[in-house]
């Protein structure tokens, strides 16, 4: 299912500040948040701060994710009668939720990351086989695209998950089986359309084998745009793996991601509703974020829609 | 139109076999049935009693002729759970999945259609702006978190509803609005960005320089040309009726396919998750088959330019 997330920031549409003409020219500050729309520098922050999570998790968790506390079970949030102890209170077998929090967001985010890179991978080699090959390849590579994107990829999951049971290994290399079919659309769309240019046919003539064309000057040229739809990609696993994760069947325990803890906190949604809410606030942050920073690089730099 | 069709219906044959092949090979992949029924301990003779009295000792082509033989006379196993035809087991809960999902798919069309083409024939105003910001939130919120914030509201806070269960109509309100509001989401992005497209085509200035009243224009003109885009997703969500409910199911312990769906993946009740991917991949095509022709009932251009094409 290709997902359209449209135009988040109508202002990035106004043409941009030339400093030309006395008439157009615009205030600077004017001209800087036309350029960077105060939402994406927001969504900018949410993710710096998401990567800064990731990188620093083990240092910055203030105790082990999986120590309990069976004395502190279930204390609010700080702001919410709770202490400082535990900033975003604790679980039901006290455990401290910001802990948990900080080594969840890591764990989603890597396995979001590695399986759009295993996605972009597959789907930018099988886009560009089925540029290079034409005939029975492509008509091969299309089917599977079609077969791929008209069913609901949750209940392939749920079936090779019921199948071949459950490991991390194999549950991100799964993830990475979601999306590949619109980046090897897109792939192969600009393979083929940048065969056609100057600059390919100029290389070919001087000799240069197919790995070299398309790796060294097609590839390089075309990136942009494959890098947004991965960057859009992105959000999309996090919603899937949570999900699954959500219903049990994703992340084992011990480990934990984002949807395991929504999981868990639902038992206690009436008696401390913030084990949910916490979990679910980074989902949402993180998700958007990353689309509205994905939807403003497209507009920004994906040529095909100037 | 005939030539057409029958195209289409070809091509959803070979996908449905595609479809079976995929499970038979994934079946395969899951390891040796012996040893998963019999446990490893199991004597020598036994295996190959097993194996011969399953076909197992035949070569690959024939059990997989026979696999296809078997499905097409419904002939599926049974749920380990129970022992009972995994087919019925499944089917008995459909008519629970459709009748949440069934209402669903009205609201989201109701209210993602109107939305988006408002939203579009607005464009900048603050009207399109809420509209476009409330169907980012439809996409970047999952749909468990929204259930049970609505289960939070209106179940525990309020208590108007109840939060999970399937025993009155009342049940099913929670899921049906949570699956509706996500749903809607999407029909709207889709259906503005479609008919954005159509109102900046030269046909439209055309229609619109002639002298014809606007509304006419948008209901002559930009609608039936924004369809085709719409009805793809539409499709896919028609598709989907029978398990676009594994989460939301789960959420308001709603016992219809796509809890048995997530019951059976966590007990690996093979027989049973079969069968339910088998009949989502038929529905599916199904819904994708009548969407191919309903293309080319919309637009008679595709009837023709396709088979030019030679796809």
């Amino acid at each position: 299912m290709t997902i359209d997330t449209g135009n988040l920031n109508p202002t990035s549409q106004v043409s941009r500040p030339s400093g030309g003409s006395f008439f157009t020219s615009k205030g600077r500050y004017r001209a800087f948040f036309e350029t960077w729309p105060p939402i994406v520098l927001i969504a900018l922050f949410f993710i710096g701060l998401a990567i800064f999570v990731v990188a620093t998790a083990p240092l910055i968790a203030p105790y082990d994710f999986m120590a309990m506390d069976l004395r502190d079970r279930l204390t609010p949030p700080a702001l919410f009668g709770g202490t400082w102890a535990h900033p975003l209170g604790t679980d039901e077998l006290g455990r401290d939720l910001l802990s948990r929090l900080i080594i969840s967001i890591r764990v989603s985010m890597m396995i979001a990351f590695l399986s759009t890179l295993i996605a972009g991978t597959l789907g930018i080699t099988l886009g560009f086989l089925a540029a290079y090959f034409r005939g029975r390849v492509e008509q091969l590579i299309m089917m599977l695209i079609d077969a791929q994107a008209s069913m609901p990829f949750m209940i392939i999951a749920l079936a090779v998950l019921a199948f071949l049971g459950n490991s991390l290994f194999l549950f991100i290399v799964l993830m990475g089986f979601y999306g590949w079919e619109r980046i090897a659309r897109i792939a192969r769309g600009l393979a083929i359309a940048a065969t056609e240019q100057g600059y390919a046919t100029s290389v070919r003539d001087l000799g240069a084998s197919p790995m070299r064309i398309y790796g060294r000057h097609i590839l390089p040229n075309i990136a942009s745009t494959l890098i947004v739809s991965m960057t859009l990609n992105f959000p999309e696993v996090i919603l899937l793996e949570s999900g699954l994760s959500f219903l049990g069947l994703g992340v084992q325990p011990p480990m934990t991601s984002l949807g395991n803890m929504v999981g868990y906190g639902r038992d206690y949604i009436q008696s401390a509703p913030w084990i949910m809410l916490v979990p679910s606030a980074a989902i949402v942050l993180t998700t958007l974020s990353i689309s509205i920073v994905g939807d403003w690089m497209r507009d920004r730099f994906d040529p095909t829609l100037r | 139109m005939l030539r057409y069709a029958l195209l289409r219906i070809a091509r959803a044959l070979v996908t449905v076999s595609l479809i079976v092949s995929i499970a038979f090979v994934i079946l395969r992949l899951s390891g040796d049935p012996a040893i998963i029924i019999l446990g490893p301990e199991a004597p020598p003779e036994a295996f190959k009693a097993f194996r011969h009295a399953w076909g197992l000792d035949q070569p690959i082509w024939v059990q997989y002729l026979k696999y296809f033989n078997a499905i097409f006379h419904g002939d599926l196993g049974n749920s380990m759970r129970d022992g009972r035809s995994a087919l019925q087991v499944v089917g008995e809960r459909i008519p629970l999945t459709l009748a949440i999902t069934i209402p669903a798919l009205f609201l989201k069309v109701l209210i993602g259609l109107p939305a988006g083409v408002y939203a579009a024939l607005h464009r900048n105003t603050a009207i399109d702006r809420l509209i476009m910001t409330l169907s980012v939130f439809g996409f970047t919120v999952p749909s468990f978190v929204l259930g049970l914030v609505l289960a939070m509201i209106f179940a525990v806070k309020l208590g108007w509803l109840p939060s999970g269960g399937s025993d009155t109509w009342l049940h099913a309100v929670l899921p049906i609005f949570t699956m509706g509001m996500i749903g809607a989401a999407v029909i709207a992005r889709f259906t503005r960005s479609a008919m954005l497209e159509v109102l900046g085509q030269p046909y439209i200035r055309t229609a619109s320089a002639k002298g014809l009243v606007w509304r006419d224009v948008v209901v002559a003109h930009a609608l039936p040309n924004a369809a085709i885009p719409t009805l793809t997703i539409v499709g896919f969500m028609v598709g989907s009726l029978v398990a676009g409910a594994v989460v939301v199911e789960s959420v308001f312990s709603w016992p219809g396919v796509g809890r048995l769906l997530v019951t059976a993946v966590a007990n690996r009740d093979l027989a049973v998750v079969q069968v339910i991917l088998l009949f989502v991949g038929f529905t599916m095509v199904l819904a994708n088959l009548i969407v191919d022709l309903l293309y080319g009932w919309v637009d008679p251009r595709l009837r023709t330019k396709r088979l030019q094409a030679g796809t």
